[in-house]
């Protein structure tokens, strides 16, 4: 045992330049990522107002998080919906968008990929869809249909909590062609062009068995990044949440896990019991993107 | 009519309703991610009272500057300058870049180029952090700032970015694709560790580096503050802009045309690197 040491020592004064190179960035990653998640963790078995010194209370928080916080079952509820329907049709779509737009001629693709790309980067320009859905005769949605007869009066989109969800998931879904869908850009060009060749020799009659048969398989690694980057957008809807139903949401109608762990951090300084919160969302996410990470890696064997 | 003209290259057995119906859905979800683009750019140039018109239109009618001259007239008249706001968000989105740049680069080297205890473990953990939002980390973060004195700084916006854990992935994973000769030659020849990753490993990883730059930028431009700066003095543009849109139907028209601006400069970098970008992507693949 001590004689592994001593060679791991070794080893390590070896590499000393290695280590030198990655201490700035993993200083400030184990500062701002590392520390924090662990202090998370450790603050929700806790009573904390900021004020006074967290005060341990063992499994309490998450008792009241399951048992008494009706609301939070909402937001988990309204996540879990999010995750499961904006996580996977977005996903598709990127996979999907990048792999027609791949087939076009390279000024067209750029133009296609910038099109698909441009509302992701285009920071909180998501704003747009207040005036879309404005509640008045003068959003584009009520000022069409009015025109053309389908209603009489405006219909109030963002204080419907029947209509809140749905238009918050095509807002989020308009967002969500982000990174995972420049790396399918990308992933498809570099599939081996041999591939397909030997594909049509081996009877591959069409494009959906190309793309099933040797497309799919060769991009495993894309596919993997693309559903982390994916997923994890799906799970932490917050910003579309509060821009367009506001915080809180009309009923709680838009409340997601992130908006609840804002409600108890920034407005009541429920630090103890949020942080409890916060635990939650990363058990969920960290395991969903896991679990996920398996399955593909079946993909294509 | 077949679809060949806007086809590449004409590869097995396309069948012409396929490419019809695949060229259909392009066109109908490109329809669904442009138009509020587009209206969002028209609003921009359209007077109040078309903005407020019945029936709403798409594209401006009588184009006017009308909009950017308010916006300019309400924030020179705010206690805090208009073009404070753009020093602060150009001052944090630059500071940011660079520091994240070099640090990620830095530490990207040795994780993609040599074998060290503790290599696999550390890349595993920044794997592991893209899984979940920096939401979760909140809390503990703000008491981290405060502890060292952050708050209320623009480093507590621009030193946590340095440590973004995407940049360093994409970096790492395109590092490796430089040949292990071209690093073996300059240690034959003498080069330091940190001679070959300034001057053989930085020049031929270009193409990351522009990646680096619109992700951070993407996110740093858009920046509020998180909720770490309260002095007006520091706050951003994208918080100015927030303001302007909570003013309702009186701002529109300078809301639209902050929209724009603030919106245009990542679309104009994006149009510039796409190449690059796209080839930084080709290998942020996950390996097993």
């Amino acid at each position: 045992m001590q004689h592994w040491w001593s060679l791991k020592l070794r080893e390590a004064k070896n590499n000393k330049h290695s280590y030198i190179l990655l201490a700035p960035y993993m200083v400030l990653f184990t500062v701002f990522t590392v520390v924090p998640v662990l202090i998370s963790i450790l603050l929700s078995f806790t009573y904390f107002n900021m004020l006074e010194f967290p005060r341990f209370i063992g499994w309490q928080n998450y008792t009241r998080l399951f048992l008494e916080d009706d609301i939070f079952l909402i937001a988990v509820k309204n996540t879990l919906l999010f995750a499961v329907i904006t996580g996977p049709v977005s996903y598709i779509a990127c996979f999907v968008f990048a792999w027609i737009i791949n087939e076009l001629s390279p000024k067209l693709r750029a133009l296609m990929t910038l099109i698909f790309y441009a509302p992701s980067i285009s920071g909180n320009v998501f704003f747009i869809w207040l005036m879309v859905f404005s509640g008045d005769r003068y959003g584009i949605a009520n000022g069409f249909l009015i025109k053309w007869g389908f209603i009489l009066e405006p219909i109030q989109w963002l204080k419907t909590e029947e209509l809140i969800l749905p238009i918050i998931i095509v807002v989020q879904l308009w967002l969500s062609l982000g990174t995972g869908f420049l790396a399918f850009i990308a992933g498809l060009q570099i599939v081996d062009k041999t591939l397909y060749e030997a594909g049509a020799v081996d009877g591959i009659r069409n494009r959906w068995q190309e793309l099933w048969f040797v497309t799919l398989p060769s991009m495993r690694p894309q596919l993997m990044f693309g559903a982390v980057i994916q997923l994890t957008t799906a799970f932490a809807v917050a910003d579309v949440s509060i821009a367009l139903a506001g915080f809180p949401s009309v009923n709680y109608a838009a409340e997601t896990i992130v908006t609840h762990l804002m409600d108890f951090g920034t407005t009541r300084f429920e630090m103890g019991y949020a942080s409890s919160i916060a635990t939650v969302l990363f058990m969920i996410m960290v395991g969903t993107n896991l679990m996920i990470q398996k399955l593909l890696r079946k993909v294509g064997e | 009519m077949t679809s060949s003209f806007i086809v590449r290259k004409k590869r097995v057995n396309r069948s012409f309703w396929g490419s019809f119906s695949l060229f259909i859905l392009l066109a109908a979800f490109g329809a669904f991610m442009v138009l509020p683009l587009i209206y969002a750019i028209n609003n921009a140039f359209k007077p109040l009272d078309e903005i407020f018109m019945f029936p709403p239109t798409l594209f401006v009618r009588n184009p006017t500057l009308f909009n950017f001259i308010d916006l300019i007239n309400l924030l020179g008249n705010s206690w805090v300058p208009f073009s404070r706001y753009v020093f602060n968000t150009v001052f944090i989105t630059g500071m940011g870049i660079i520091g994240h740049v070099l640090l990620a680069s830095a530490a990207a080297y040795p994780l993609a180029k040599h074998k060290f205890p503790g290599k696999n473990f550390m890349f595993t953990v920044v794997v592991l952090s893209l899984m979940f939002t920096p939401a979760v980390t909140a809390i503990p973060t703000y008491m981290i700032m405060s502890w060292i004195g952050l708050i209320d700084t623009y480093w507590a916006v621009i030193v946590p970015a340095f440590a973004y854990s995407l940049g360093l992935y994409l970096m790492k994973q395109f590092m490796e694709q430089i040949p292990d000769a071209l690093l073996e030659a300059a240690k034959l020849d003498g080069a330091s560790e940190y001679r070959i990753f300034w001057s053989i490993v930085m020049p031929n990883v270009k193409p990351a580096w522009m990646t680096l730059i619109i992700l951070l930028f993407q996110m740093l431009w858009g920046s509020d503050g998180n909720g770490f700066i309260y002095s007006e003095q520091l706050k951003s543009l994208h918080y100015a802009s927030n303001q302007i849109v909570q003013g309702g139907i009186a701002r529109a028209g300078a809301a639209a045309a902050v929209a724009l601006i603030l919106m245009s400069v990542p679309i104009t970098l994006f149009v510039f690197s796409q190449s690059r970008i796209i080839e930084t992507m080709a290998t942020s693949g996950m390996k097993d």
